[in-house]
């Protein structure tokens, strides 16, 4: 059974989501500030974290990276209302593997943390968006250091952002569902290895608009 | 009172502003040292915060004033040495007249101070035993003071300058007073200000929020509910975060706008991802309406409650992607008079210079793919 800590500030959702995970998953712990979150991850050893990205004392970006500095194993999915697009970014790059939203259905959900724990990145079509956004805007820099999409890359993602599955990738563009996986998590290793520079270049770009 | 220099000084010496206020004043008469002194300070504090709250507790009494009096006093001979005075008969008069009203104006204890600062009445200034010494005293010194200068300079003998002298005597008797109640009644203003913003809140809240939460404790179907709450949720994000979302005229502000109309019509849910943004022209505005239409049909004869719109704005072109993932249809099995899709995404596209591209298996969900140029500007 899959090992599950929620992070979660506010009391009701976080019960929900317990309640929903119940039956396939231990949910082991749960916090609602970031003091909180580092030392119950870090004593009760769960396989997935769920992480709201703000928190009543911080962010969760750097919840995931207080932990991770501690434990490299311990795997993040993002889960938030947020909308904005630097927050989302930032808790990926901080080392969560996916972002949903929190309207996302029961059944998706824990679709979604049996991926993460087997070490997949989990993109909602909203994530796909921001990070088509953020390379976009980076690459017009012509920085040849930047880490860029490959077309490959950039079609998966345009297939996330318009509501395909994985499997319904993968038989669009006849690949393997392993391959899509894999063209997924490159993209979530660039976004995490990219200058920091250049994706708050494309923040505060975002912001100006 | 000026630019805050006083008031900030005040507040790291913890002594009453007016009796530094005064200082700034006798010192000024001494050759002018006190204003330069004053800009000296302004220059180095700055403005001070323009909503920063007056902190009427940490002032001590009359020790640390008569400090501030001696301070002043050393200065003003220091700069007789330095032969910055404009004379003895006007510069210790004036001294004089100033401390008669630092002695009216300043009061030691703390709790009678918060209560003096919310409320003025020109009357309450001669309350209590304390006070109406303070009174007797301070305006007896600058009694004495006036009538050094005026008999000093021969004012008496100049008519005009005699009725100026006074008015400048009454100024700095009243001057505090009439300070302290244009600051009361800012200060009322901003409080006013807070209340109405409250009030707007409130009521923004009861005519939304509270209505809407009122619905959904009274709606039997879940999909009423969830659509009721969906709609609030898009209602209040856009308050709350309004205008930085997204500007208005912008392709992401026109797609939000039909999403939202789709979503409220058809009790369905509507995921818009943009990569991008432009303005709306002629073009732009056809894909925006062949997207409506796509997210209608979608909506009606889908049979899920779920619409994914990608939008994609490059250089050369904008495109867009609608859809679900429900029963699907044939085109064969359509009947030919109806127009939805041949004449509101097809032409429409085609008119503009466009294309749409629609597919759709029965079973497997349906996807319209829309694309239109950019016109360079």
């Amino acid at each position: 059974m899959i090992r599950v800590f929620i992070v979660e500030d506010h009391e009701l959702f976080a019960s929900g989501i317990k309640t929903e995970l119940g039956e396939d998953f231990e949910v082991v712990g749960h916090a609602g500030t970031v003091k909180e979150a580092v030392d119950g991850v870090l004593g009760t050893e769960p396989d997935v974290v769920l992480l709201d990205v703000h928190l009543p004392d911080g962010s969760g970006a750097s919840a995931a990276e207080s932990v991770l500095a501690e434990r490299e194993d311990v795997r993040f999915l993002a889960l938030s209302v947020s909308d904005a697009a630097e927050d989302v970014i930032a808790v990926i790059r901080a080392g969560a593997r996916g972002y949903v939203t929190k309207s996302i259905s029961p059944a998706e959900l824990a679709d979604a943390i049996r991926r993460v724990h087997e070490g997949d990145a989990v993109f909602s079509p909203r994530l796909a968006g921001f990070v088509l956004d953020a390379f976009s805007g980076a690459g017009s820099s012509g920085d040849p250091e930047l880490d860029q999409l490959t077309p490959r890359e950039r079609e998966v993602l345009r297939y996330i952002a318009r509501g395909y599955s994985y499997k319904e990738i993968a038989s669009e563009l006849s690949i393997s569902g392993r391959t899509v996986e894999s063209h997924v998590s490159a993209v979530l290793r660039k976004l995490q290895l990219t200058s920091r520079y250049e994706l708050s270049r494309w923040a505060t770009e975002r912001r100006l608009d | 009172m000026i630019a805050g220099v006083a008031g900030g000084l005040a507040e790291r010496l913890r002594v009453d502003a007016v009796v530094l206020r005064l200082a700034f004043v006798v010192l000024a008469l001494a050759g002018g040292a006190g204003v330069v002194a004053y800009l000296g300070l302004f220059l180095v504090m700055g403005w001070p915060k323009p909503d920063a709250e007056p902190d009427p507790a940490p002032v001590a009494g009359a020790r640390r004033a008569l400090s501030v009096a001696l301070v002043v006093g050393g200065i003003l001979l220091l700069c007789r040495e330095a032969g910055l005075w404009f004379g003895d008969e006007i510069v210790w008069p004036a001294a004089l007249a100033v401390l008669g009203s630092a002695v009216i104006w300043t009061r030691g204890d703390g709790a009678h101070r918060a209560r003096w600062l919310r409320r003025v009445p020109m009357g309450e200034v001669l309350e209590g035993r304390g006070a109406r010494v303070r009174a007797i005293v301070g305006v007896g010194l600058f009694a004495l003071g006036a009538w050094a200068l005026m008999s000093a300079t021969d004012l008496f003998d100049n008519a005009p300058l005699a009725v100026a002298a006074v008015l400048l005597g009454l100024a700095v008797i009243a001057g505090p007073w009439v300070w302290r109640l244009v600051r009361q009644v800012a200060d009322e203003r901003r409080e006013r200000i807070r209340q109405e913003e409250r009030a707007e809140m409130a009521a923004h809240l009861h005519d939304s929020v509270l209505q809407t939460l009122a619905l959904i404790q009274r709606a039997d179907e879940p999909g009423e509910m969830v659509a009721l709450a969906r709609g609030q949720e898009r209602e209040l994000r856009t308050w709350l975060y309004g205008k930085t979302a997204s500007v208005p005229g912008s392709l992401s502000a026109a797609l939000d706008e039909v999403a939202a109309e789709v979503e409220t019509a058809h009790r369905t849910r509507v995921e818009v991802v943009m990569v991008g943004d432009c303005e709306v022209d002629d073009g732009v505005r056809a894909l925006v309406h062949a997207c409506r239409e796509a997210m209608v049909n979608a909506a009606r004869h889908s049979g899920t409650r779920g619409v994914s719109v990608y939008v994609e704005v490059e250089d050369d072109q904008v495109t867009a992607f609608v859809r679900d993932q429900g029963v699907g249809f044939s085109r064969a099995g359509i009947p030919a008079d109806r127009h939805g899709i041949a004449e509101s995404i097809e032409r429409r596209m085609e008119r503009n210079g466009g294309v749409a591209v629609i597919e759709s298996e029965p079973g497997q969900g349906t996807e319209v793919a829309l694309r239109i140029p950019r016109s360079r500007a």
